[in-house]
């Protein structure tokens, strides 16, 4: 995904010229056609994420496109006044951009698991959070970032991620899209561990029941018909995020749920409020911490079971 | 030079003079600001008035009927704190109504404590510090691509080079040639919980930022010509961003209050504010 992102960005760099793209010294053979291609739009600040955050914010504010661009947590929490003094209230335009994020870079330990960015993002005013599951939904939600007037934060994957969607999706910010349809239970899941969600009603569908899966790409703003609609269709709910479990795509679904009076089971999956000092990839971290398909099934089924 | 007195008229004043009103204008906004809503930073409004005066006096090329016009210079106040002091060189150079100065810091008021872009006039919001440089290098990337003439001005404080942040963006600006920037400290040798030579030591502050590829001048902060002069030659080299410390009183212009670190937090008492007025020869402007 991190690849699919630096060429649709010089794609569309190519026909809009206030595109600027200011990295803090990550994107070692990723961005460097960008700055050959647009030396005069393209900068780096250095290991220097406050100064990257202002800059953009500068150049924003003169009525241009700034993406920021780093790797976990560096280009949120670093920063995080920048984000929110510069950017956020000036509404200005700039696009956060994270690669690798929740547990992408496992192996290398707490530095590099950004696990709370969704629910520091997510209480900032006027920020927008996109989190696309799968090649498709990341090369939409990109030009749609940039047409959107405001700041974004845009959590991007690293690798060769699976996709979730078969065929054309229409993608919105904003707007959930759904995966496959059931009436039984829904799935929702954001970000590229969406597909083990997918997985997981597969299994489901096996054992006779049909889950409905949809896709959060946009945590903030929120899709509350999409929940509510899936409360009120399938009568039970479990989320999906490769985040702490704390105020994140679960905590928005919650809030939505418990405001809307619709009171059904209800369960969150996410990362234990702790942080992931046991090493191994992203792929057996997401296992040993409930998030295989086989244990994202037997979640659901437990959620069912309350529902008898 | 003698602070030009109230019964001068306007229009025989000299440049400078014209400063210098402005300068003690300045104070007094500050001052009847402050007071009447019993608030802090008065301190660090007294020391840089000399700088907002000339920056809006003569330097700033801005227009008050077009606050966006394109071409304007950007001033940023990274000191946000004191905002009083920039909000009063709006209202005099007509940003905004100056009744707006009476809502200052009140219920529903159109100006608040910290400096906010909601103010006409006002480029960019601050309170916190280590945020204007880098902002203020970004708008100054644009502009040296878009091959534009006008220049980012920002007006620090000693706590703001505290800042890493004004550091990373020390580096940055003198790596990339932007000698469309210029930064100014306030340099009243008090910070928020003492002298800044006994918190972090700033000294030899010139030397550093020199050795960081600025082009450097040290000025008597309250000498309008001096300021004037200063701010007229820039950019100092061509290629290098320009640094002024300007070296000012914290408090300057109200005797008790002078170099005392108590202003950064304490206004003029309701009682000794006629008398403070008078002081700074503005008792015409401001009736109490």
């Amino acid at each position: 995904m991190r690849s699919l992102f630096n060429k649709t960005l010089l794609e569309i760099a190519e026909k809009n010229e206030r595109i600027y793209l200011i990295v803090a010294d990550i994107g070692f053979e990723e961005v460097e056609r960008f700055a050959e291609i647009f030396p005069d739009r393209f900068f780096n600040a250095g290991v220097a994420e406050q100064n990257m955050t202002g800059m953009a914010c500068g150049i924003a504010m003169e009525g241009n496109i700034a993406i920021t661009y780093s790797i976990a947590n560096f280009p949120t929490l670093r920063c995080l006044e920048q984000i929110r003094n510069d950017v956020c209230y000036h509404k200005a335009n700039v696009k956060i951009v994270a690669i690798g994020s929740g547990l992408c870079y496992g192996a290398l330990g707490v530095s590099h698991q950004s696990t709370e960015d969704f629910a520091i993002m997510r209480s900032l005013p006027d920020m927008v959070i996109l989190a696309p599951a799968d090649f498709a939904e990341a090369e939409a939600a990109i030009h749609k970032m940039i047409e959107h007037q405001g700041p974004v934060y845009f959590r991007c994957g690293r690798r060769n991620e699976p996709p979730v969607h078969r065929g054309k999706i229409d993608f919105e910010i904003g707007k959930a899209i759904q995966v496959c349809d059931g009436g039984d239970i829904t799935l929702i899941g954001t970000g590229t561990v969406t597909h083990r969600a997918f997985l997981a009603a597969e299994l489901l569908k096996k054992r006779g029941i049909k889950a409905r899966v949809l896709s959060m790409h946009t945590v903030k703003p929120i899709d509350a018909e999409a929940i509510t609609t899936a409360a009120r269709e399938t009568g039970a709910i479990v989320t999906v995020e490769e985040h702490n479990i704390l105020a994140g795509l679960g905590g928005a679904v919650a809030e939505v749920l418990s405001e809307s009076g619709i009171g059904i089971p209800f369960k969150r999956i996410g990362i234990p409020d702790t942080y992931v000092h046991l090493v191994g990839s992203q792929d057996w971290l997401l296992d040993h911490f409930g998030f295989s398909p086989e244990s994202i099934a037997e979640t659901a089924q437990k959620v069912l079971e309350r529902r008898r | 030079m003698s602070i030009p007195s109230r019964k001068q008229d306007n229009t025989h004043m000299t440049k400078y003079e014209g400063y210098q009103r402005l300068a003690q204008l300045i104070r007094g906004y500050a001052v009847t600001m402050t007071t009447r809503t019993l608030s802090s930073h008065v301190g660090s409004c007294l020391s840089m008035a000399e700088l907002v005066a000339v920056l809006y006096g003569g330097i700033l090329h801005v227009n008050p009927k077009d606050p966006l016009w394109p071409d304007r210079d950007r001033f940023i106040l990274s000191k946000g704190h004191a905002a009083a002091g920039v909000y009063a060189a709006l209202a005099e150079k007509d940003f905004f109504p100056k009744e707006w100065i009476n809502s200052y810091y009140k219920n529903d008021g159109k100006l608040s404590g910290h400096i906010s872009f909601h103010v006409p006039g006002v480029e960019f919001s601050t309170g916190s510090l280590g945020h204007a440089l880098p902002v203020a290098l970004g708008m100054a990337l644009v502009a040296k691509r878009k091959g534009k003439k006008h220049r980012i001005f920002v007006l620090m404080s000693e706590g703001d080079c505290d800042e890493g942040s004004t550091w990373e963006a020390v580096m940055f600006a003198a790596q990339h040639h932007l000698d469309n920037v210029v930064a100014i400290v306030d340099a009243n040798r008090i910070q928020a919980l003492g002298n800044v030579a006994d918190i972090i030591d700033l000294e030899p502050l010139a030397k550093k930022i020199e050795a960081f590829g600025w082009s450097v001048r040290e000025i008597d902060g309250h000498d309008v010509q001096q300021i004037e002069r200063t701010l007229l030659d820039i950019p100092f080299d061509s290629g290098k961003p320009s640094f002024v410390i300007a070296r000012t009183v914290k408090g300057k212009g109200i005797r008790y209050m002078e170099n005392t670190l108590s202003c950064h937090y304490h206004c003029v008492p309701q009682e000794k504010l006629a008398e403070v007025l008078v002081e700074l020869g503005v008792e015409d402007a401001f009736p109490v």
